[in-house]
């Protein structure tokens, strides 16, 4: 369930395809398909694949067990981003130029409210959520705009 | 706000529960009698703990101690009082601002010093490893690595990619990781990650912006401290009294170290529940297991699921909390991985009118865990009212731990 690949609510999967070995590392948050290639470095790990009707996720396995899926549009654009594992991702690559968005929005959320609880970041134009603990962390992020007809937000994860 | 608080004598009186003279029978299987809690309050393994504002007096929902560190072997020592118990995590960190002209002493690496950057769902923190004696009530953990928050080098960006620094908002002096893992990183951090998705927490810094990944052994890494007293270092217990519904100023309790190895924390009729490797254990509600639910004193509130899920309104200001028209009572089960398992209650109240109170204890504090999978119900310092609650170190006996109430 915790790592689980679960898009069944999705709709019908047109393909879903399972790639071994090197390959190729994240595009960021709002970027091209075109950079998960583009972005070429060395990750040890799985990607898998998966289309369905409006979008493809492409699921990363790091070594450290840390997941990492991205949500591309028919468009060819990221307009999500997911993960989990026992450490958090770098994030200012999965976010890219949502990134300082991001921390300046967390700085204000502590500021306004002392308290270690999940992040819960819901803007305009940026949705993040972080969760968990260190060993066991989770979270999720999206442009409300972007996301694809149809597509529900809970679908993100 | 900053001024050291004293503390009244603790005095407990003891409620006897008809259905539970023998405590055998009083625990789990959903029963709403329990034990006559009683609360430590005297021992050498037995500190106090403030349930208060912090430092800045706003926070809420916060468990506090005095920790001293010393330099190694010298009665050159500090006591630094507002530091967070924090069972979701293992290790002491304590703000570089709060630790006035203690020469401790820098590990190192190559001759370059050992900084570490530990991430937090809040954020990270960063700064250099140090070694200290760390004693707390009577109980001292000898030459203990620990993290010394300071922005005195740059932390690189696989660092700061984590998101925000705690290094300014901690809110507290430090923070007192006295979880469910012997150290903060464990294997992990024993060898140098080189993937992108692979992060790294250990470096060595030869200059002030230059900081390279390292490995960093087991005995090198920033232990749970309580894992190194000579005695009484297999775990915790936080004993804190019920707190009414409307909330209470402040709240008084103990920190008591060790499980079954004095007179004063045997795990009486407490039953375990095991943890699994990522430090989860599983809470159903409503005919559905979270699998990814947990017990944490540093959580400030009950965050659970969400609106959908639950049907309690989120607040219109602060949406991460929630905000029912009326109370709402809560019934879930929490389960351990060994199988055995308890009904659990507790109530949600509005948030905004327990804020309005200005009250630092707040028994029924909740708000939202996330809007998507996996969801998970994080029984933060609120669980901890009214019961004693039981924290054990992973062993050879409970490989990720235990909790136990």
């Amino acid at each position: 369930m915790r790592l689980g690949f679960i898009t069944s609510k999705i709709g019908i999967a047109a393909a879903v395809l399972l790639i071994l070995g090197a390959l190729p590392a994240w595009a960021s948050l709002g970027g091209d398909r075109a950079s998960v290639d583009a972005d070429q470095v060395h990750l040890h790990g799985t990607r898998t694949t998966k289309a369905v009707e409006s979008y493809t996720v492409h699921e990363i396995q790091a070594a450290s067990g840390v997941v990492v899926r991205e949500y591309v549009s028919a468009e060819g654009k990221v307009f999500a981003i997911g993960w989990n594992g026992p450490w958090m991702p770098d994030l200012r690559q999965l976010l890219g130029g949502y990134f300082e968005q991001y921390v300046q929005a967390a700085k204000a959320q502590n500021a306004a409210r002392p308290g270690r609880r999940p992040l819960m970041i819901e803007q305009p134009g940026l949705v993040v959520e972080v969760g968990g603990h260190p060993r066991a962390f989770t979270g999720r992020s999206y442009v409300p705009e972007m996301l694809p007809a149809g597509v529900r937000a809970e679908e993100i994860r | 706000m900053k001024s050291p608080r004293t503390f009244p004598a603790f005095i407990f009186v003891p409620v006897i529960f008809l259905g539970c003279a023998f405590l055998v029978g009083c625990s789990g299987g959903g029963s709403k009698t329990a034990p006559a809690q009683i609360i430590a309050s005297s021992g050498n393994n037995v500190a106090s703990i403030s349930v208060s504002g912090g430092l800045d007096g706003f926070y809420a929902d916060a468990a506090f101690v005095s920790v001293t560190v010393c330099v190694p072997g010298t009665s050159t020592c500090q006591t630094i009082d507002n530091v967070l118990v924090d069972t979701g995590s293992s290790g002491l960190r304590i703000m570089s601002s709060a630790l006035t002209s203690l020469p401790l002493p820098q590990q190192t690496s190559g001759g370059n010093p050992v900084v570490e950057c530990f991430p937090f769902v809040s954020g990270y923190t960063w700064g250099p490893v140090e070694t200290a004696d760390v004693e707390i009530a009577g109980e001292k953990a000898s030459s203990t690595p620990i993290q010394v928050l300071s922005d005195g080098s740059t932390p690189p960006s696989g660092c700061s990619g984590f998101g925000a620094s705690q290094n300014t908002t901690l809110d507290a002096n430090g923070i007192v990781g006295v979880g469910l893992f012997t150290q903060d990183c464990g294997d992990y951090c024993t060898v140098v990650q080189t993937g992108p998705g692979d992060p790294n927490l250990y470096y060595e810094c030869s200059s002030p912006t230059v900081c390279d990944p390292i490995a960093e052994s087991l005995t090198q890494q920033v232990p749970n401290p309580v894992s190194l007293f000579s005695t009484d270092n297999n775990g915790v217990i936080i004993e804190l009294p019920s707190v009414s519904a409307a909330g209470e100023p402040t709240v008084s309790g103990s920190l008591v170290f060790g499980i079954g190895t004095q007179s004063n924390n045997a795990l009486g009729g407490a039953t375990i529940y095991t943890a699994d490797d990522a430090g989860n254990f599983t809470t159903t509600y409503n005919g559905t297991a979270y699998p990814d639910s947990f017990i944490d004193s540093g959580s400030n509130g009950y965050y659970f699921l969400n609106t959908s899920l639950t049907g309690i309104a989120e607040c219109t200001d602060e949406s991460d909390f929630y905000c029912p028209g009326s109370t709402v009572n809560i019934s879930a089960t929490d389960q351990g991985q060994n199988g055995s398992s308890s009904a659990i209650s507790f109530s949600i109240e509005n948030a905004d009118t327990l804020f309005n109170s200005n009250d630092d204890a707040y028994s029924d504090l909740g708000g939202v865990s996330g809007n998507a999978a996996p969801y998970y119900f994080d029984l933060g310092l609120p669980f901890f009212f009214g019961r004693n609650l039981y924290t054990g170190l992973q062993s050879a006996t409970y490989a990720n731990g235990y909790w136990a109430y």
